[in-house]
Protein backbone atom coordinates (compact mmCIF):
# COMPACT_ATOMS: atom_id res chain seq x y z
CA UNK A 1 0.00 0.00 0.00
CA UNK A 2 2.53 2.44 1.14
CA UNK A 3 4.67 1.69 -2.15
CA UNK A 4 1.75 2.21 -4.03
CA UNK A 5 1.02 5.21 -2.56
CA UNK A 6 4.77 6.44 -2.59
CA UNK A 7 4.81 5.49 -6.51
CA UNK A 8 1.19 6.96 -7.83
CA UNK A 9 2.75 9.98 -9.96
CA UNK A 10 5.02 7.49 -11.88
CA UNK A 11 2.24 5.08 -12.50
CA UNK A 12 0.46 7.48 -13.25
CA UNK A 13 2.58 8.47 -16.18
CA UNK A 14 3.33 5.20 -17.11
CA UNK A 15 -0.84 5.02 -17.58
CA UNK A 16 -0.78 8.32 -19.49
CA UNK A 17 2.09 6.64 -21.84
CA UNK A 18 0.91 3.41 -22.32
CA UNK A 19 -1.53 5.25 -24.76
CA UNK A 20 1.01 5.80 -27.26
CA UNK A 21 3.07 2.80 -26.63
CA UNK A 22 3.47 1.72 -30.61
CA UNK A 23 4.22 5.31 -31.48
CA UNK A 24 8.50 5.35 -32.61
CA UNK A 25 10.80 5.97 -30.05
CA UNK A 26 11.54 9.62 -30.14
CA UNK A 27 7.93 10.69 -29.84
CA UNK A 28 7.41 8.48 -26.48
CA UNK A 29 10.66 10.47 -25.20
CA UNK A 30 9.37 13.79 -26.64
CA UNK A 31 5.78 13.00 -24.87
CA UNK A 32 7.28 11.71 -21.63
CA UNK A 33 9.35 14.87 -21.38
CA UNK A 34 6.03 17.05 -21.94
CA UNK A 35 4.64 15.05 -18.69
CA UNK A 36 7.50 16.01 -16.98
CA UNK A 37 7.33 19.66 -17.94
CA UNK A 38 3.37 20.13 -17.47
CA UNK A 39 3.90 18.46 -13.70
CA UNK A 40 7.04 20.42 -13.15
CA UNK A 41 5.12 23.82 -13.71
CA UNK A 42 1.94 22.82 -12.09
CA UNK A 43 3.29 22.22 -8.85
CA UNK A 44 5.82 25.05 -8.77
CA UNK A 45 3.62 27.78 -10.14
CA UNK A 46 0.95 26.14 -7.54
CA UNK A 47 3.16 26.33 -4.98
CA UNK A 48 4.82 30.41 -5.81
CA UNK A 49 1.25 31.15 -5.97
CA UNK A 50 0.94 29.72 -2.08
CA UNK A 51 3.78 30.65 -0.77
CA UNK A 52 3.53 34.33 -2.09
CA UNK A 53 -0.06 34.48 0.07
CA UNK A 54 1.71 32.72 2.99
CA UNK A 55 4.84 34.56 3.24
CA UNK A 56 2.58 37.81 3.07
CA UNK A 57 0.57 36.08 5.99
CA UNK A 58 3.43 34.67 8.22
CA UNK A 59 5.31 38.23 7.91
CA UNK A 60 1.86 40.12 8.86
CA UNK A 61 2.13 37.60 12.05
CA UNK A 62 5.18 38.58 12.77
CA UNK A 63 4.69 42.00 12.51
CA UNK A 64 1.61 41.56 14.87
CA UNK A 65 -1.34 42.37 12.12
CA UNK A 66 -3.73 40.44 10.22
CA UNK A 67 -1.79 40.19 6.49
CA UNK A 68 -3.99 39.61 3.39
CA UNK A 69 -7.74 39.01 4.49
CA UNK A 70 -10.11 40.17 2.11
CA UNK A 71 -10.13 37.43 -1.28
CA UNK A 72 -11.80 34.11 -0.04
CA UNK A 73 -10.62 31.78 3.23
CA UNK A 74 -8.35 33.49 5.13
CA UNK A 75 -7.13 35.25 2.00
CA UNK A 76 -5.84 32.31 0.61
CA UNK A 77 -7.16 33.55 -3.06
CA UNK A 78 -4.89 36.51 -2.89
CA UNK A 79 -2.98 35.40 -5.47
CA UNK A 80 -5.08 34.52 -8.03
CA UNK A 81 -6.14 38.72 -7.46
CA UNK A 82 -2.95 39.72 -7.43
CA UNK A 83 -2.24 36.99 -11.31
CA UNK A 84 -5.39 39.26 -12.50
CA UNK A 85 -4.25 42.56 -11.48
CA UNK A 86 -0.80 42.38 -12.79
CA UNK A 87 -2.16 40.74 -16.52
CA UNK A 88 -4.78 43.71 -17.12
CA UNK A 89 -2.21 46.22 -15.97
CA UNK A 90 -0.29 48.37 -18.73
CA UNK A 91 3.37 47.26 -19.59
CA UNK A 92 5.43 50.91 -20.11
CA UNK A 93 8.51 50.27 -21.36
CA UNK A 94 11.05 53.24 -21.49
CA UNK A 95 11.27 55.30 -25.02
CA UNK A 96 15.15 55.03 -24.49
CA UNK A 97 14.89 51.07 -23.54
CA UNK A 98 16.26 48.98 -25.52
CA UNK A 99 13.31 46.83 -26.17
CA UNK A 100 14.17 43.37 -27.72
CA UNK A 101 16.62 43.54 -24.57
CA UNK A 102 14.62 44.61 -21.86
CA UNK A 103 11.69 41.93 -22.92
CA UNK A 104 14.41 39.16 -22.80
CA UNK A 105 15.88 39.60 -19.30
CA UNK A 106 12.81 38.26 -17.54
CA UNK A 107 12.13 35.56 -19.54
CA UNK A 108 15.42 34.33 -19.58
CA UNK A 109 15.26 34.90 -15.78
CA UNK A 110 12.11 32.42 -15.04
CA UNK A 111 13.30 29.90 -17.89
CA UNK A 112 16.73 29.90 -16.00
CA UNK A 113 14.51 29.61 -12.93
CA UNK A 114 12.74 26.46 -14.33
CA UNK A 115 15.47 24.60 -15.83
CA UNK A 116 17.09 24.30 -12.45
CA UNK A 117 14.24 23.28 -10.95
CA UNK A 118 14.63 19.97 -13.56
CA UNK A 119 17.52 18.54 -12.02
CA UNK A 120 16.18 18.06 -8.95
CA UNK A 121 14.69 14.59 -7.34
CA UNK A 122 11.33 15.02 -5.73
CA UNK A 123 10.73 11.58 -4.93
CA UNK A 124 11.63 7.69 -5.33
CA UNK A 125 12.09 7.55 -8.94
CA UNK A 126 10.58 11.15 -9.63
CA UNK A 127 13.36 13.20 -11.13
CA UNK A 128 11.94 15.52 -13.76
CA UNK A 129 15.47 15.70 -15.80
CA UNK A 130 18.00 12.90 -15.19
CA UNK A 131 20.95 13.46 -15.96
CA UNK A 132 24.89 12.49 -15.18
CA UNK A 133 25.73 15.73 -14.23
CA UNK A 134 23.20 16.65 -12.82
CA UNK A 135 24.62 19.44 -10.02
CA UNK A 136 26.81 20.71 -12.94
CA UNK A 137 23.46 21.36 -15.29
CA UNK A 138 22.29 23.38 -11.92
CA UNK A 139 24.78 25.55 -11.46
CA UNK A 140 25.20 26.13 -15.27
CA UNK A 141 22.34 27.29 -15.75
CA UNK A 142 21.92 28.82 -13.31
CA UNK A 143 25.13 30.91 -13.59
CA UNK A 144 22.99 32.44 -16.83
CA UNK A 145 20.66 34.23 -14.09
CA UNK A 146 23.90 36.99 -13.69
CA UNK A 147 23.35 37.84 -17.10
CA UNK A 148 19.89 38.14 -17.22
CA UNK A 149 20.08 40.42 -14.40
CA UNK A 150 22.33 42.48 -16.30
CA UNK A 151 20.32 42.39 -19.28
CA UNK A 152 17.00 43.77 -17.51
CA UNK A 153 19.71 46.64 -16.04
CA UNK A 154 21.44 47.77 -18.93
CA UNK A 155 18.47 47.68 -21.22
CA UNK A 156 16.28 49.72 -19.06
CA UNK A 157 18.42 52.84 -19.23
CA UNK A 158 17.84 54.13 -16.17
CA UNK A 159 20.58 54.86 -13.65
CA UNK A 160 19.12 53.24 -10.97
CA UNK A 161 18.33 49.87 -12.73
CA UNK A 162 21.77 50.06 -13.66
CA UNK A 163 23.53 50.16 -10.14
CA UNK A 164 20.91 47.60 -8.90
CA UNK A 165 22.11 45.26 -11.66
CA UNK A 166 26.10 46.11 -10.86
CA UNK A 167 25.08 45.32 -7.48
CA UNK A 168 23.40 41.94 -8.31
CA UNK A 169 26.41 40.89 -10.73
CA UNK A 170 29.03 41.96 -7.82
CA UNK A 171 27.21 39.83 -5.00
CA UNK A 172 25.91 36.93 -6.93
CA UNK A 173 29.83 36.51 -8.22
CA UNK A 174 31.07 36.33 -4.87
CA UNK A 175 28.91 33.73 -3.25
CA UNK A 176 28.78 31.64 -6.48
CA UNK A 177 32.04 30.89 -5.27
CA UNK A 178 31.29 29.66 -1.89
CA UNK A 179 28.12 28.28 -2.79
CA UNK A 180 30.01 26.04 -5.42
CA UNK A 181 32.42 25.22 -3.18
CA UNK A 182 30.12 24.15 -0.55
CA UNK A 183 28.63 21.79 -2.83
CA UNK A 184 32.14 19.89 -3.39
CA UNK A 185 32.56 17.79 0.17
CA UNK A 186 29.33 16.28 -0.76
CA UNK A 187 29.59 15.48 -4.81
CA UNK A 188 33.79 14.28 -3.08
CA UNK A 189 31.85 12.10 -0.36
CA UNK A 190 29.19 10.22 -2.60
CA UNK A 191 31.80 10.57 -5.56
CA UNK A 192 28.91 11.58 -8.09
CA UNK A 193 27.36 14.73 -9.60
CA UNK A 194 24.16 12.95 -9.95
CA UNK A 195 21.38 14.27 -7.57
CA UNK A 196 19.58 10.84 -7.38
CA UNK A 197 23.05 8.98 -6.26
CA UNK A 198 23.82 11.86 -3.47
CA UNK A 199 19.36 11.08 -2.49
CA UNK A 200 20.96 7.31 -2.16
CA UNK A 201 23.90 7.50 -0.54
CA UNK A 202 21.88 9.26 2.51
CA UNK A 203 19.22 6.64 2.27
CA UNK A 204 20.44 4.60 5.67
CA UNK A 205 20.29 5.32 9.37
CA UNK A 206 23.30 4.63 11.88
CA UNK A 207 22.44 2.59 14.85
CA UNK A 208 18.98 2.17 13.43
CA UNK A 209 17.89 5.28 14.47
CA UNK A 210 19.91 8.53 13.59
CA UNK A 211 19.36 8.83 9.39
CA UNK A 212 22.35 9.28 7.46
CA UNK A 213 22.06 12.72 6.42
CA UNK A 214 25.04 14.69 5.61
CA UNK A 215 24.01 17.62 8.10
CA UNK A 216 24.74 15.50 10.99
CA UNK A 217 28.35 15.14 9.96
CA UNK A 218 30.21 18.46 11.56
CA UNK A 219 31.66 19.10 7.66
CA UNK A 220 27.83 19.11 6.31
CA UNK A 221 26.47 21.01 9.06
CA UNK A 222 29.02 23.60 8.68
CA UNK A 223 28.63 23.60 4.72
CA UNK A 224 24.82 23.33 4.87
CA UNK A 225 25.26 26.97 6.61
CA UNK A 226 27.24 28.58 4.14
CA UNK A 227 25.04 26.97 1.26
CA UNK A 228 22.48 28.26 2.78
CA UNK A 229 23.85 31.82 3.26
CA UNK A 230 25.00 31.49 -0.43
CA UNK A 231 21.46 30.59 -1.49
CA UNK A 232 19.77 33.07 0.17
CA UNK A 233 22.12 35.44 -1.50
CA UNK A 234 21.76 34.02 -4.94
CA UNK A 235 18.29 34.15 -4.53
CA UNK A 236 18.18 38.08 -3.53
CA UNK A 237 16.45 37.69 -0.27
CA UNK A 238 15.63 40.31 2.00
CA UNK A 239 18.95 40.30 4.35
CA UNK A 240 20.72 39.95 1.31
CA UNK A 241 18.23 42.55 -0.68
CA UNK A 242 21.14 44.90 -1.45
CA UNK A 243 20.28 44.97 -5.77
CA UNK A 244 16.83 45.87 -5.24
CA UNK A 245 17.08 47.79 -2.12
CA UNK A 246 13.86 49.96 -2.52
CA UNK A 247 14.98 52.61 0.21
CA UNK A 248 17.67 53.14 -1.83
CA UNK A 249 17.72 52.03 -5.36
CA UNK A 250 14.10 52.03 -6.12
CA UNK A 251 13.87 48.40 -7.61
CA UNK A 252 17.15 47.79 -8.37
CA UNK A 253 17.23 46.23 -11.84
CA UNK A 254 13.20 45.97 -11.93
CA UNK A 255 12.36 49.82 -11.68
CA UNK A 256 11.45 50.06 -14.92
CA UNK A 257 9.59 46.97 -15.47
CA UNK A 258 5.97 47.13 -15.08
CA UNK A 259 2.54 44.70 -15.09
CA UNK A 260 3.01 41.27 -16.52
CA UNK A 261 7.03 41.40 -16.77
CA UNK A 262 7.61 42.62 -13.15
CA UNK A 263 5.41 39.74 -12.15
CA UNK A 264 7.93 37.65 -14.00
CA UNK A 265 10.43 39.19 -12.00
CA UNK A 266 8.60 38.30 -8.99
CA UNK A 267 8.03 34.60 -10.05
CA UNK A 268 11.78 33.48 -10.99
CA UNK A 269 12.76 35.14 -8.01
CA UNK A 270 10.37 32.77 -5.84
CA UNK A 271 11.10 29.79 -8.58
CA UNK A 272 14.74 30.61 -7.96
CA UNK A 273 14.44 30.73 -4.08
CA UNK A 274 12.51 26.92 -4.40
CA UNK A 275 15.30 25.55 -6.89
CA UNK A 276 18.15 26.28 -4.24
CA UNK A 277 15.88 25.14 -0.75
CA UNK A 278 15.55 22.27 -3.20
CA UNK A 279 19.34 21.53 -3.84
CA UNK A 280 20.21 22.28 -0.43
CA UNK A 281 17.50 19.61 0.86
CA UNK A 282 18.83 16.88 -1.48
CA UNK A 283 22.67 17.42 -0.49
CA UNK A 284 21.81 17.87 2.68
CA UNK A 285 18.83 17.19 4.36
CA UNK A 286 18.42 13.89 2.91
CA UNK A 287 16.58 14.47 -0.26
CA UNK A 288 13.39 12.39 -0.68
CA UNK A 289 14.20 10.34 2.36
CA UNK A 290 12.06 10.06 5.76
CA UNK A 291 13.53 11.00 8.78
CA UNK A 292 13.17 7.37 10.55
CA UNK A 293 12.57 3.59 9.19
CA UNK A 294 8.68 4.15 10.75
CA UNK A 295 8.05 7.14 8.89
CA UNK A 296 8.90 5.46 5.89
CA UNK A 297 5.03 4.68 5.50
CA UNK A 298 4.48 8.41 4.35
CA UNK A 299 5.37 8.91 0.65
CA UNK A 300 8.77 10.13 -0.49
CA UNK A 301 7.80 13.56 -2.11
CA UNK A 302 5.52 14.81 1.08
CA UNK A 303 9.18 14.18 2.83
CA UNK A 304 10.45 16.10 0.46
CA UNK A 305 8.11 18.73 0.00
CA UNK A 306 7.33 18.97 4.14
CA UNK A 307 11.38 19.63 4.39
CA UNK A 308 11.27 22.14 1.22
CA UNK A 309 8.62 24.18 3.47
CA UNK A 310 10.47 24.20 6.62
CA UNK A 311 13.43 26.05 4.50
CA UNK A 312 10.76 28.13 2.56
CA UNK A 313 9.60 28.92 6.54
CA UNK A 314 13.40 30.04 7.47
CA UNK A 315 13.82 32.49 4.53
CA UNK A 316 10.50 34.36 5.31
CA UNK A 317 11.35 34.15 9.16
CA UNK A 318 15.11 35.69 8.14
CA UNK A 319 12.69 38.40 6.02
CA UNK A 320 10.98 39.37 9.59
CA UNK A 321 13.54 39.65 11.39
CA UNK A 322 16.66 40.75 9.49
CA UNK A 323 17.39 44.48 8.13
CA UNK A 324 19.24 44.81 5.10
CA UNK A 325 23.38 44.44 5.48
CA UNK A 326 25.32 46.85 3.56
CA UNK A 327 27.25 46.38 0.57
CA UNK A 328 30.79 46.05 1.80
CA UNK A 329 30.12 44.18 4.77
CA UNK A 330 28.01 41.48 2.38
CA UNK A 331 31.43 41.43 0.21
CA UNK A 332 34.08 41.50 3.34
CA UNK A 333 32.32 38.30 4.55
CA UNK A 334 31.62 36.41 1.13
CA UNK A 335 35.44 36.95 0.59
CA UNK A 336 37.10 36.81 4.05
CA UNK A 337 35.31 34.56 5.61
CA UNK A 338 33.04 31.98 3.34
CA UNK A 339 35.47 31.27 1.20
CA UNK A 340 38.09 29.98 3.51
CA UNK A 341 35.46 28.39 5.48
CA UNK A 342 34.15 26.61 2.53
CA UNK A 343 37.81 25.48 1.64
CA UNK A 344 37.99 24.09 4.98
CA UNK A 345 34.71 21.98 4.78
CA UNK A 346 36.23 20.70 2.29
CA UNK A 347 39.86 19.40 3.89
CA UNK A 348 37.08 18.34 6.97
CA UNK A 349 35.43 16.01 4.64
CA UNK A 350 38.23 14.88 3.59
CA UNK A 351 39.27 13.87 6.85
CA UNK A 352 36.51 12.90 7.95
CA UNK A 353 36.47 10.45 5.22
CA UNK A 354 39.85 8.89 5.44
CA UNK A 355 39.48 8.39 9.22
CA UNK A 356 36.73 6.11 8.85
CA UNK A 357 33.04 7.61 8.15
CA UNK A 358 32.68 6.65 12.13
CA UNK A 359 32.51 8.72 15.73
CA UNK A 360 36.44 8.92 15.07
CA UNK A 361 36.13 11.01 11.65
CA UNK A 362 33.21 12.60 13.28
CA UNK A 363 35.86 14.10 16.18
CA UNK A 364 38.64 15.00 13.77
CA UNK A 365 36.56 17.26 11.45
CA UNK A 366 34.81 18.79 14.24
CA UNK A 367 38.21 19.62 15.31
CA UNK A 368 39.46 20.69 11.90
CA UNK A 369 36.30 22.94 11.51
CA UNK A 370 36.70 24.90 15.37
CA UNK A 371 40.50 25.40 14.51
CA UNK A 372 40.41 27.12 11.24
CA UNK A 373 37.02 28.97 12.44
CA UNK A 374 38.80 30.25 15.82
CA UNK A 375 41.84 30.93 13.60
CA UNK A 376 39.70 33.13 10.99
CA UNK A 377 38.14 34.71 13.71
CA UNK A 378 41.62 36.10 15.70
CA UNK A 379 42.48 36.67 12.17
CA UNK A 380 39.41 38.60 10.75
CA UNK A 381 39.07 40.85 14.20
CA UNK A 382 35.82 40.63 14.33
CA UNK A 383 36.18 43.49 17.72
CA UNK A 384 38.14 46.38 15.23
CA UNK A 385 35.11 46.37 12.91
CA UNK A 386 33.23 47.69 15.01
CA UNK A 387 34.69 50.99 15.23
CA UNK A 388 33.61 54.42 14.35
CA UNK A 389 32.24 53.95 11.15
CA UNK A 390 35.46 55.69 8.28
CA UNK A 391 33.75 57.42 4.66
CA UNK A 392 35.89 57.01 2.00
CA UNK A 393 33.93 58.76 -0.58
CA UNK A 394 31.24 60.82 1.75
CA UNK A 395 32.48 63.20 4.40
CA UNK B 1 17.74 13.36 -36.73
CA UNK B 2 21.60 14.32 -35.97
CA UNK B 3 22.51 15.63 -39.29
CA UNK B 4 19.53 18.00 -39.22
CA UNK B 5 20.27 18.75 -35.68
CA UNK B 6 23.65 19.48 -36.83
CA UNK B 7 23.02 22.09 -39.74
CA UNK B 8 20.17 23.80 -37.43
CA UNK B 9 22.71 24.12 -34.67
CA UNK B 10 25.50 24.85 -37.48
CA UNK B 11 23.24 27.86 -38.95
CA UNK B 12 22.41 29.01 -35.43
CA UNK B 13 25.90 29.35 -34.16
CA UNK B 14 27.33 31.22 -37.72
CA UNK B 15 24.45 33.82 -37.87
CA UNK B 16 25.01 34.48 -34.17
CA UNK B 17 28.95 34.77 -34.70
CA UNK B 18 28.29 36.58 -37.65
CA UNK B 19 26.32 39.25 -35.51
CA UNK B 20 28.84 39.31 -32.94
CA UNK B 21 31.06 40.47 -34.89
CA UNK B 22 29.04 42.69 -37.00
CA UNK B 23 26.69 44.25 -35.01
CA UNK B 24 27.27 48.59 -34.14
CA UNK B 25 26.22 47.87 -30.45
CA UNK B 26 29.20 46.68 -28.44
CA UNK B 27 26.25 45.23 -25.56
CA UNK B 28 23.91 43.34 -28.42
CA UNK B 29 27.48 42.05 -30.04
CA UNK B 30 28.84 40.70 -26.80
CA UNK B 31 24.98 38.99 -26.05
CA UNK B 32 24.89 37.72 -29.30
CA UNK B 33 28.35 36.07 -29.10
CA UNK B 34 26.52 34.47 -25.66
CA UNK B 35 24.26 32.82 -28.26
CA UNK B 36 26.92 31.53 -30.15
CA UNK B 37 29.05 30.24 -27.19
CA UNK B 38 25.40 27.82 -26.63
CA UNK B 39 25.57 26.72 -30.24
CA UNK B 40 28.95 25.57 -29.55
CA UNK B 41 27.89 23.92 -26.82
CA UNK B 42 24.76 22.18 -28.30
CA UNK B 43 27.59 20.97 -30.67
CA UNK B 44 28.96 19.02 -27.39
CA UNK B 45 25.46 18.00 -26.38
CA UNK B 46 24.58 16.34 -29.76
CA UNK B 47 28.41 14.44 -29.07
CA UNK B 48 27.36 12.86 -26.02
CA UNK B 49 29.74 15.13 -24.20
CA UNK B 50 27.37 16.63 -21.77
CA UNK B 51 29.98 17.32 -19.32
CA UNK B 52 32.10 19.54 -21.50
CA UNK B 53 29.26 21.29 -22.58
CA UNK B 54 28.25 21.82 -19.38
CA UNK B 55 31.33 22.85 -18.60
CA UNK B 56 31.47 25.02 -21.40
CA UNK B 57 28.45 27.16 -20.32
CA UNK B 58 29.62 27.24 -16.75
CA UNK B 59 32.79 29.54 -17.67
CA UNK B 60 32.18 30.58 -21.01
CA UNK B 61 28.73 31.95 -20.44
CA UNK B 62 28.45 31.97 -16.90
CA UNK B 63 31.60 33.75 -15.95
CA UNK B 64 33.88 34.86 -19.22
CA UNK B 65 30.38 37.03 -21.12
CA UNK B 66 28.81 38.39 -17.43
CA UNK B 67 32.80 39.63 -17.93
CA UNK B 68 32.98 40.84 -20.91
CA UNK B 69 29.75 42.70 -20.64
CA UNK B 70 30.51 44.13 -17.33
CA UNK B 71 34.34 45.55 -19.23
CA UNK B 72 31.87 47.12 -22.34
CA UNK B 73 30.20 48.51 -19.19
CA UNK B 74 32.84 50.25 -17.64
CA UNK B 75 34.81 51.37 -20.51
CA UNK B 76 31.61 52.64 -22.54
CA UNK B 77 32.65 54.29 -25.80
CA UNK B 78 29.80 54.72 -28.81
CA UNK B 79 32.26 52.94 -31.42
CA UNK B 80 30.03 54.09 -34.30
CA UNK B 81 31.96 56.89 -35.30
CA UNK B 82 35.38 54.94 -36.48
CA UNK B 83 33.99 51.75 -37.96
CA UNK B 84 36.43 51.82 -41.15
CA UNK B 85 37.70 48.36 -42.15
CA UNK B 86 41.15 47.60 -40.88
CA UNK B 87 43.46 45.99 -42.76
CA UNK B 88 45.30 44.92 -39.93
CA UNK B 89 42.32 43.13 -38.46
CA UNK B 90 42.16 41.51 -41.63
CA UNK B 91 45.34 40.00 -41.48
CA UNK B 92 45.35 39.13 -37.88
CA UNK B 93 42.20 37.20 -38.51
CA UNK B 94 43.42 35.62 -41.42
CA UNK B 95 46.88 34.44 -39.84
CA UNK B 96 44.14 33.07 -36.89
CA UNK B 97 42.20 31.64 -39.56
CA UNK B 98 45.75 29.98 -41.21
CA UNK B 99 47.04 28.62 -38.17
CA UNK B 100 43.99 26.69 -36.89
CA UNK B 101 43.33 24.97 -40.20
CA UNK B 102 46.82 24.40 -40.07
CA UNK B 103 46.71 22.66 -36.90
CA UNK B 104 43.50 20.94 -37.45
CA UNK B 105 44.77 18.99 -40.74
CA UNK B 106 48.12 18.14 -38.88
CA UNK B 107 46.28 16.64 -36.12
CA UNK B 108 46.70 12.78 -36.62
CA UNK B 109 42.82 11.97 -35.04
CA UNK B 110 41.12 13.72 -37.57
CA UNK B 111 41.70 10.80 -39.96
CA UNK B 112 40.03 8.43 -37.38
CA UNK B 113 36.29 8.52 -37.72
CA UNK B 114 34.48 7.04 -34.53
CA UNK B 115 32.43 4.07 -35.29
CA UNK B 116 29.90 5.11 -32.47
CA UNK B 117 29.77 7.77 -30.12
CA UNK B 118 30.70 6.64 -26.63
CA UNK B 119 28.42 8.85 -24.04
CA UNK B 120 31.47 10.52 -21.69
CA UNK B 121 30.11 10.23 -18.59
CA UNK B 122 31.43 12.30 -15.58
CA UNK B 123 33.45 9.34 -14.15
CA UNK B 124 35.22 8.69 -16.70
CA UNK B 125 36.15 12.18 -17.12
CA UNK B 126 37.23 11.82 -13.87
CA UNK B 127 38.97 8.18 -13.73
CA UNK B 128 41.28 9.87 -16.75
CA UNK B 129 41.93 13.38 -14.95
CA UNK B 130 43.20 11.55 -12.10
CA UNK B 131 45.31 9.35 -13.42
CA UNK B 132 46.89 9.88 -16.83
CA UNK B 133 46.56 13.71 -16.54
CA UNK B 134 47.34 14.20 -12.89
CA UNK B 135 50.38 16.62 -13.43
CA UNK B 136 48.68 18.90 -15.70
CA UNK B 137 45.28 18.91 -13.29
CA UNK B 138 47.91 19.43 -10.30
CA UNK B 139 49.52 22.62 -12.40
CA UNK B 140 46.41 24.38 -13.09
CA UNK B 141 44.49 23.37 -9.94
CA UNK B 142 47.76 25.07 -7.98
CA UNK B 143 47.62 28.08 -10.48
CA UNK B 144 43.99 29.00 -10.26
CA UNK B 145 44.27 28.20 -6.60
CA UNK B 146 47.00 30.93 -6.49
CA UNK B 147 44.90 33.16 -8.49
CA UNK B 148 42.06 33.30 -6.10
CA UNK B 149 44.51 33.45 -3.15
CA UNK B 150 46.21 36.52 -5.15
CA UNK B 151 42.79 38.23 -5.46
CA UNK B 152 41.82 37.88 -1.47
CA UNK B 153 44.98 39.24 -0.84
CA UNK B 154 44.71 42.27 -2.68
CA UNK B 155 41.28 42.53 -1.67
CA UNK B 156 42.24 42.23 2.22
CA UNK B 157 45.33 44.72 1.83
CA UNK B 158 42.83 47.71 1.70
CA UNK B 159 45.07 51.25 1.83
CA UNK B 160 42.91 53.15 4.51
Amino acid sequence: MSSALDQVFVHLKGWLLSFIVGEPNWVVQIVSSLINIVALLAVFLTLFALISVLERKILARMQNRYGPNRVGPFGLFQPIADGIKMLIKEDIVPARADKVVHFLAPVILAAVAILTLGVIPYGRNMTPFRIDGGILFFFAVGSTTELAVFMAGWASNNKFSMLGAMRAIAQMFSYELPLIIAVLPVVMVVGSLMPDRIVAAQGEYTLGIVPRWFVFTPWGAATFLLFFVSGLVESNRTPFDVPEGESEIVAGHMTEYSGFKYATFFMAEYLGMFSVSGLAVTLFLGGWNAPAGVLEIIPSYVWFFLKLSALLFVYIWLRATLPRTRVDQMMNVAWKFMLPMAFTCIIAAAVWHYAGRGLRGWLWSLFVIVVVYAALSILLDTRRKFARRVYRFAE
Amino acid sequence: MNSIAFIVISVFTLAAALAAATLPNLMHAALCLVLALLGIASFFFLLGAEFVGLALIFIYIGAVAVLVVFTILLTARDLREHRGFRWSGGVIALAVFGGLSWAILKTQSLTIVPVHIRVLTVKRIGETLMTGYVWPLQCVGVLLTAALIGALVLVMEEKR
